[in-house]
């Protein structure tokens, strides 16, 4: 089997087994990433010399025996807004062109430990606001299942990256659906961890009460494996949560006797295309055999997440780019006339867009007048939309449904209607919203050969449930192929 | 739309986001938030009369630790993304006469 093509899960096996080295699987990716980075765009950088480094260090202690983790060894894309230290940092913005951070992310920290090979860093929607990753200065990336068509976003370098085998698994941030739909589009899994389970230090802000760093791959196994490293409790994050059940492989079980899973009719109704829908209902049927209980319901409220999230996620994506002055680090306009200038000019001339447009309007429902009408009602929503999880979570272990309304769109068709873009978000927001744990698993694909994805959501905490449910449907439907 | 962007409120938010627009990004962005705050107007379909707003999702209590540095000296490898330094400080522009 080519290494590029193993799960994570079978190279770092094959390389305790002596069968192959750190060195040989990181040349083995670096050189796919050679022949296939030019047809993608996965990567804004690439670290081949570093990633070599590594390699040898962590081979020796594999040798020595120190590291025997299912990560030893293994190569791993970084997503670009995660800060590593003495490797460029980009955002995929213009504003960061030459930002290279201090230090390093808790969470890539936590890889590292588990013997990780950090390969470099992966395309993204500028300061990951898109569902595309067309808004990123570097250019766009493109679907490894069809180059006409976008990988997702905001995650899309790191999705792709997994995809065309550029890595053997990825990180990736979710601020309301950023994992889950690019994992969706492009083929693999994808999970966004309860909120505080994974340190967010380190991770350059969007919106930092909805923000959490979780895994890409290539099958529910690594997903548990990467989660299982990744999660810790960290004093430098204050939102960080102290868990004592992040052993997630032990949840790697195939059994669903009797668990509840419920399907919201809101998450089936108008604007679901019908091969997705046909698609989700038969992953359903398939956990149904297995034992779960499984029921449609109605969630309430649906339509309320995308408003609410919107001013929730703008007013602190506002704030958190305030830090962009010119002064500190990353770009810095050329002519200017005094300091506030300086500062505007420098971040007119910096951000693309979109984020533009998103910091635009949080300053707007922060500002006297309109906070309580605009930012403050989208709180009481917030509170709302959680009640209602709650309220279905005391029925049901997991809801079920889809990840994403269609398949990946063609490039270029996305971004000149903001709005309709956001619609797209419909299922996967209000889980970040609630602070649950969510998981994008393939099931499928379209007439057009387009991957379709299975959304698993779970209660707070509950990231076992989910992946022993979406364990169990991988094996079931492997067994068929 | 039912939110109409004036000239005045667009200047004060490039004033709060610190952002410099060209005319024709103004009349953009006039459009665009309009259109956003048209949408975002449906929250006040429902009822929150009685509800807390929510900010954080679980009951979290202030974080506190001692004031302690961890961390090294870090200034030359700081201050080596600045775009501009001297005599290790960062250079702004002169801000008074």
């Amino acid at each position: 089997m080519n290494i590029v093509d193993m799960t994570a899960t079978q190279l770092s096996a094959a390389i305790r087994a002596g069968e192959t080295t750190a060195v040989d699987a990181a040349e083995a990716v670096l050189a796919q990433i050679k022949k296939e980075d030019k047809n993608y765009n996965c990567y804004v950088t690439v670290d081949a010399e570093g990633a070599l480094a590594q390699a040898k260090e962590v081979q020796a202690k594999i040798e020595a025996g120190e590291l025997t983790g299912p990560l030893a060894g293994v190569p791993v894309a970084v997503k670009d807004n995660i800060c590593t230290e003495g490797l460029l940092t980009t955002c995929s913005s213009k504003i960061l062109h030459n930002f290279v951070p201090t230090y390093t992310a808790e969470a890539v920290k936590n890889l590292q430990k588990a013997g990780a090979v950090i390969l470099g860093k992966t395309n993204m929607d500028e300061f990951a606001m898109g569902s595309t990753t067309e808004t990123s200065a570097y250019g766009p990336t493109k679907n490894p299942r069809n180059t006409d068509h976008v990988p997702g976003g905001s995650s899309g370098g790191s999705a792709a990256a997994v995809a065309a085998g550029e890595c053997i698994y990825a990180i990736g941030s979710d601020t309301g659906g950023s994992i889950r739909q690019p994992a969706s589009y492009c083929g693999v899994v994808g999970m966004k961890p309860t909120y505080g389970t994974v340190s967010r230090y380190g991770l350059i802000a969007y919106g930092s009460s909805l923000d959490q760093i979780g895994p890409l791959t290539k099958d529910v196994r690594d997903c548990a494996a990467v989660l299982e490293a990744l999660s810790s409790h960290d004093a430098k994050d204050s939102t960080s949560v102290s868990r004592e059940d992040t052993d997630f492989t032990a949840a790697l079980v195939e059994d669903v006797k009797g668990l509840r899973i419920g399907i919201p009719n809101d998450y089936l109704g108008e604007g679901l295309d019908d091969e997705v829908r046909t698609a989700v209902l038969q992953a359903a049927a398939v956990l149904e055999k297995k034992g779960a209980v499984v029921e449609r319901f109605d969630l309430s409220l649906v339509e309320y997440a995308i408003p609410a999230y919107y001013t929730i996620a703008a007013a602190e994506a506002s704030s958190n780019l305030e830090r962009f002055d010119g002064i500190k680090y990353g770009y810095r306009t050329k002519e200017y006339a005094g300091l506030h200038n300086m500062y505007k000019k420098s971040r007119s001339e910096g951000f693309g867009e979109e984020v533009k447009r998103r910091i635009m309007l949080g300053s707007f429902v922060l500002s006297s007048g309109y906070y309580d009408a605009y930012y403050l009602k989208a709180l009481k929503v917030k509170a709302l939309i959680k009640k209602a999880f709650d309220d279905a979570f005391a029925k049901y272990d997991l809801i079920l449904g889809p990840v994403a309304p269609t398949t990946a769109p063609k490039l270029g068709e996305s971004l000149a209607d903001p709005i309709q873009m956001y619609l797209g978000d419909i299922y996967t927001i209000a889980v970040n919203l609630a602070g649950l744990p969510g998981i994008s698993v393939p099931c499928g694909q379209d007439s057009k050969g387009l991957p379709i994805g299975l959304q698993l959501i779970g209660d707070c905490f509950q990231e076992k449930k989910l992946l022993r449910a979406a364990y169990t449907y991988q094996q079931e439907v492997s067994r068929h192929e | 739309m039912t939110n109409i962007i004036s000239d005045e409120t667009i200047e004060y938010v490039g004033i709060l986001a610190k952002l410099e627009l060209s005319a024709e990004e103004k009349e953009q962005a006039k459009s665009d938030m309009g259109r956003m705050l048209d949408y975002i107007d449906k929250l006040g379909e429902l009822d929150t009369a009685d509800v807390e707003p929510m900010s954080h999702v679980f009951p979290v209590e202030n974080v506190f630790r001692e004031d302690v540095v961890t961390n090294g000296d870090e200034r030359e490898r700081l201050l080596s993304n600045a775009p501009q330094e001297k005599d290790g400080m960062f250079v702004v522009p002169k801000t008074f006469e």
